[in-house]
């Protein structure tokens, strides 16, 4: 199969949609200039015109609002924040009407809108630049979100999302963008609400979530070299969220940890923790890894420490496996080793 | 200023149009203290003229985006009086079928678009509405009506500055009744004037006063000028609100304003001046047919049913078509 980038399927999963149902439209900051957010709009504005692809007035609150309106026309727009902290101008636009709208209307109207965000992260991305707000989202019934992790399910999660007469939560992180893999040419579509078990294993479950899945599956290397099998789970949509196929996983291996992409303070992790073990019916052994409990700081000598990261993931699930403190931590092997950013922005 | 057109225009249907609105809004304060409609009621008496005026310049195929104080423009827009009346009762025939309430009217059968408690949160829709009108060449026009709170927030000046920036097919009304809640305008604005702050952003605007025959002309030739594609317009109406923010009373015990600030707005009341207009026989037949309109649709609000339990969950989720 053809292998491209994660930034190219997002781009032809675009490309293809518009092409297919002029409803269609994708706006937000940028995405018509020269560098066309990393790539993912380029050549869109060119093929579509300026009245389907055009860059916007710094204006997350109308901007949001105006994209409801469209849709609640029929139209089918993508509004595109370059970072998910800008998300924060559009809370009222997001919570009080799209998520609402079509259950406080009585089911009259619809708000098929597609969110598209990015996670930043290295490179001092810092305090307002790095932050994983799915949590707020997954919290408000009447959304979706989704946050693939590989360039296959970015290109058929966004055909889903654009395609959803739902608002739709698209989440996206600045280090996926670098993955490349199998994509097929054709359309087609990864449907809400099924996870994916991407490593099969007998002696724990790790759940990670965006990002964090690489490097949970960076971690299961490092386990192997202990002797502990982890199941890896990519649950690739976080609402509607497949607890099935996570907790007939932890049925085998009685051990849960959830990696989560974000804070754990009521994060995506505590409630896939919660639901596991609201649902059953012997011990299970839990852990919550994610962002450390403080704001995320410029410098790389403190950054390298708000991050889980193969090791340390790697290092948690052992304890946790072991039901004991190990004080393993398993030397950083290259062929493992983290992608970084090279910079500058 | 006033417009001798619009004398000749006042018929028995405009004084359908203000009296059947006032008197939906006096039921619903007379039914209120019963505790049959459980739903935050923000009523628009007084200010009937302004949604009355905007909407008669209008087509069916026009929309309408509005804020919680809405009866007034769902109505004069044409939404179902019995669904409405049944959607404060919380029935299960109501416009959101119970789930709305008051603050969140709707009938897309009109284009009666929903209407929001945040203030200021359906400017954006509107414009976003107009946007699709002109994309898909549509020849229909957009209405926003916003009370000067709206203004207030910095939505309204994003919305505007897109709507001018894209030409857009679109009439945002203020209904300036000079208060947020208990809050004068004077002690939230430091420009005063809303025409005048929109018209920076690139809008044709104009103050207008309460009187009912300028506000007929205006929104006529407002209307008109979109429709020529001339780009979007600001009316700011001058008005007052009668009742209390939300809730069935007056509010003059409060001591945020006085009965005589309000008097002169009484004496202007276009609904008493369009039903003097009429012969007494036209002016009898249409308060006897609003009356049995009237009494129809709160009955059919108490005998409807309320919904049941799995509603619920229904329309959390939209399904694919």
């Amino acid at each position: 199969m053809r292998v491209t980038s994660y930034v190219d399927a997002i781009r032809e999963a675009s490309d293809l949609e518009m092409e297919r149902d002029e409803s269609v439209i994708l706006f937000g900051l940028d995405v018509d200039d020269p560098k066309a957010i990393q790539g993912t709009t380029k050549g869109l504005a060119e093929k579509y015109g300026p009245s389907r692809v055009f860059g916007t007035p710094l204006a997350e609150d109308a901007m949001t609002g105006v994209a409801i309106g469209m849709a609640m026309a029929g139209l089918r727009p993508i509004h595109v924040h370059i970072r998910m902290d800008f998300l924060l101008l559009s809370m009222n636009q997001l919570i009080n009407i799209a998520a609402k709208a079509h259950y406080m209307y009585g089911g009259q109207l619809r708000v098929p809108l597609v969110v598209r965000s990015m996670i930043g992260r290295s490179w001092g991305q810092g305090a307002q630049h790095s932050q994983a707000l799915y949590p707020f989202f997954m919290h408000v019934p009447g959304l979706r979100v989704v946050a693939p992790t590989n360039p296959h399910d970015a290109k058929g999660t966004l055909i889903a999302a654009i395609r959803d007469d739902n608002p739709v939560m698209y989440v996206e992180h600045r280090f996926l963008h670098f993955q490349k893999g199998p994509v097929p040419e054709e359309s087609y579509v990864v449907a809400p609400g099924r996870a994916r078990i991407v490593n099969e294993g007998r002696d724990v479950t790790i759940v990670g979530i965006s990002q964090a899945l690489v490097e949970s599956l960076r971690a299961a290397r490092y386990l192997e070299s202990v002797g502990v099998t982890a199941e890896v789970i990519d649950p690739i949509w976080l609402a509607p969220l497949d607890m099935d196929t996570i907790i007939e996983s932890v049925k085998k291996t009685g051990a849960l940890c959830v990696v989560d992409n974000g804070w754990t303070s009521c994060g995506a992790g505590a409630e896939i923790v919660s639901r596991v073990v609201e649902n059953s019916d012997r011990h299970v052994r839990v852990l919550r890894m994610g962002f450390a409990p403080t704001t995320c700081p410029p410098t790389p000598s403190l950054e390298e420490h708000f991050y889980p990261n193969g090791r340390t993931i790697a290092a948690g699930v052992y304890d946790l496996v072991s039901g004991a403190r190990k004080n393993w931590m398993p030397d950083e092997r290259a062929d493992l080793a983290e992608i970084e950013f090279r910079g500058p922005f | 200023m006033t417009d001798s057109r619009a004398h000749s225009r006042f018929t028995p249907d405009l004084f359908r149009d203000l009296y059947r609105i006032r008197r939906v809004e006096e039921e619903i304060a007379r039914i209120y203290p019963t505790d049959k409609i459980k739903s935050p009621v923000h009523l628009s008496i007084g200010q009937e003229a302004i949604a009355v005026a905007v909407c008669r310049a209008l087509r069916p195929e026009d929309i309408v985006f509005l804020s919680y104080r809405s009866h007034a423009g769902y109505l004069a827009k044409g939404g179902d009086l019995r669904a409405m009346v049944a959607e404060l009762y919380g029935k299960a025939t109501g416009c959101a079928k119970g789930k709305g309430g008051s603050m969140h009217l709707v009938d897309t059968e009109h284009n009666v678009m929903g209407a929001s408690a945040v203030v200021g949160t359906t400017i954006p829709h509107a414009v976003g509405y107009a946007y699709a009108m002109q994309l898909r060449r549509e020849p229909r026009v957009v209405v926003s009506f916003f009370g000067d709170g709206a203004t207030d927030e910095g939505v309204f000046d994003e919305s505007i500055n897109f709507a001018a920036l894209k030409h857009l097919p679109i009439l945002f009304v203020c209904e300036n009744n000079g208060y947020a809640i208990h809050t004068r305008q004077q002690q939230r604005h430091f420009v005063s004037n809303i025409a005048e702050r929109a018209r920076v952003r690139g809008i044709a605007s104009e103050v207008i006063d309460d009187d009912l025959a300028t506000l007929l002309g205006r929104a006529e030739d407002a209307v008109a000028s979109i429709r020529r594609g001339e780009g979007p317009r600001l009316l700011e109406c001058l008005t007052y609100r009668w009742k209390e923010h939300v809730g069935p009373g007056e509010d003059f015990h409060l001591g945020y304003r006085t009965r005589e600030e309000a008097e002169p707005w009484y004496a202007r009341d276009a609904v008493r001046l369009s039903g003097e207009a009429l012969s007494p026989e036209d002016r009898s037949r249409v308060i006897d047919e609003v009356e049995k309109e009237i009494a129809g649709a709160i009955a059919f609000a108490e005998e409807s049913p309320f919904p049941e339990r799995d509603e619920l969950y229904r329309d959390v989720v939209a399904e694919a078509r």
